[in-house]
């Protein structure tokens, strides 16, 4: 590296390419955010016809087992979480390769633990909310702590995910005055608002 | 126009230095170094002057039982570095 004064073009393109080498080590791709988001659409019509089954066809009889329900639920939940994770992960993997930057630097780390800290307490609180059969708060805490975890890892990562985060908290609040209707608002979060931002992070960024 | 380009990022070490501290909040040396790749030495020079005028603060931790030395950009710093992209953009601008 030569200490000279470089032409303002070269200075500007080396601060950009500094920038960029140094925060957005994790290169979260657009495509993980559409992916998540599809998983959830699924699990989510999957957790709805599971649901409506139950009611039209169990409720009330004697074959009427809530504990089959909500274990076949955990499943799609655990599903789609795995799908989601595995789907990001890959993307991730092959735009850093692309970019030529660690997967596991350093800001990859800070922001998988500003982003899995909230995100972990809050699977703790909703499995003590389900244990106290509280189930009409599951979907709000789940957007709502999923939320905070975007909110507080944005810092190392494309400042974006500060916005889907937001959004996460709005419907997660709001969810909170309209019971019942949890798992259309979860979809909306957690399916179209994973989309959404896929589209908006891969149009802004990986469109070339 | 020249005279809006601040001396103090004369530098492209000290540019990539503030570039890495813009957008990465409490960094320490050896990630610095490894981002600008460069010896200590020469990265210590070049920090120095930095906190100097008040570009950069050095926060001393610990990390465990090893101290951990952070830095990172400050008030000042911020307003000083975007000035100087915005003079560097100007100038662009009067070439083409």
């Amino acid at each position: 590296m030569s200490s000279h004064p470089a032409e303002p073009i070269q200075q500007l393109h080396d601060i950009k390419q500094m920038m960029e080498r140094s925060s957005r080590f994790i290169s979260l791709s657009g495509w993980s955010g559409i992916v998540a988001g599809v998983c959830a659409l699924i699990g989510a019509y999957l957790a709805h016809q599971k649901i409506s089954n139950y009611y039209l066809h169990d409720y009330a009889t004697n074959s009427a087992s809530p504990n089959d329900l909500y274990l076949s639920l955990l499943y799609i939940a655990i599903a789609v979480f795995v799908c989601a994770f595995i789907s990001a992960f890959l993307f991730t993997y092959f735009q850093s390769k692309k970019k030529q930057v660690l997967i596991w630097g350093k800001s990859a780390q800070r922001l998988m633990w500003n982003t899995a800290l909230p995100i972990a307490i809050g699977g703790l609180f909703i499995l003590k909310l389900m244990d106290e059969n509280l189930y009409t708060f599951v979907a709000p805490a789940c957007l709502i702590f999923y939320g905070l975890g975007l909110v507080n890892g944005s810092k190392y990562t494309l400042g974006e995910v500060r916005y889907l985060g937001y959004g996460m908290l709005v419907l997660g609040y709001i969810n909170l005055y309209s019971p019942g209707y949890g798992l259309l608002f979860w979809t909306l979060g957690f399916g179209v608002l994973h989309i959404v931002y896929g589209i908006a992070m891969w149009w802004k960024y990986e469109r070339n | 126009m020249i005279d809006k380009l601040n001396k103090a990022f004369d530098n492209r070490i000290r540019l990539g230095i503030m570039s890495v501290l813009m957008v990465n909040e409490d960094v320490n040396f050896n990630f610095l170094k490894e981002m600008l790749t460069i010896t200590d030495g020469n990265l210590a020079s070049h920090l120095k002057p930095l906190e100097e005028q008040k570009y950069i603060k050095i926060t001393k931790g610990f990390l465990g039982k090893k101290t951990n030395t952070t830095y990172s950009i400050t008030k000042i710093g911020e307003k000083a570095f975007r000035e100087h992209i915005a003079a560097l953009e100007e100038m662009l601008k009067g070439i083409s």
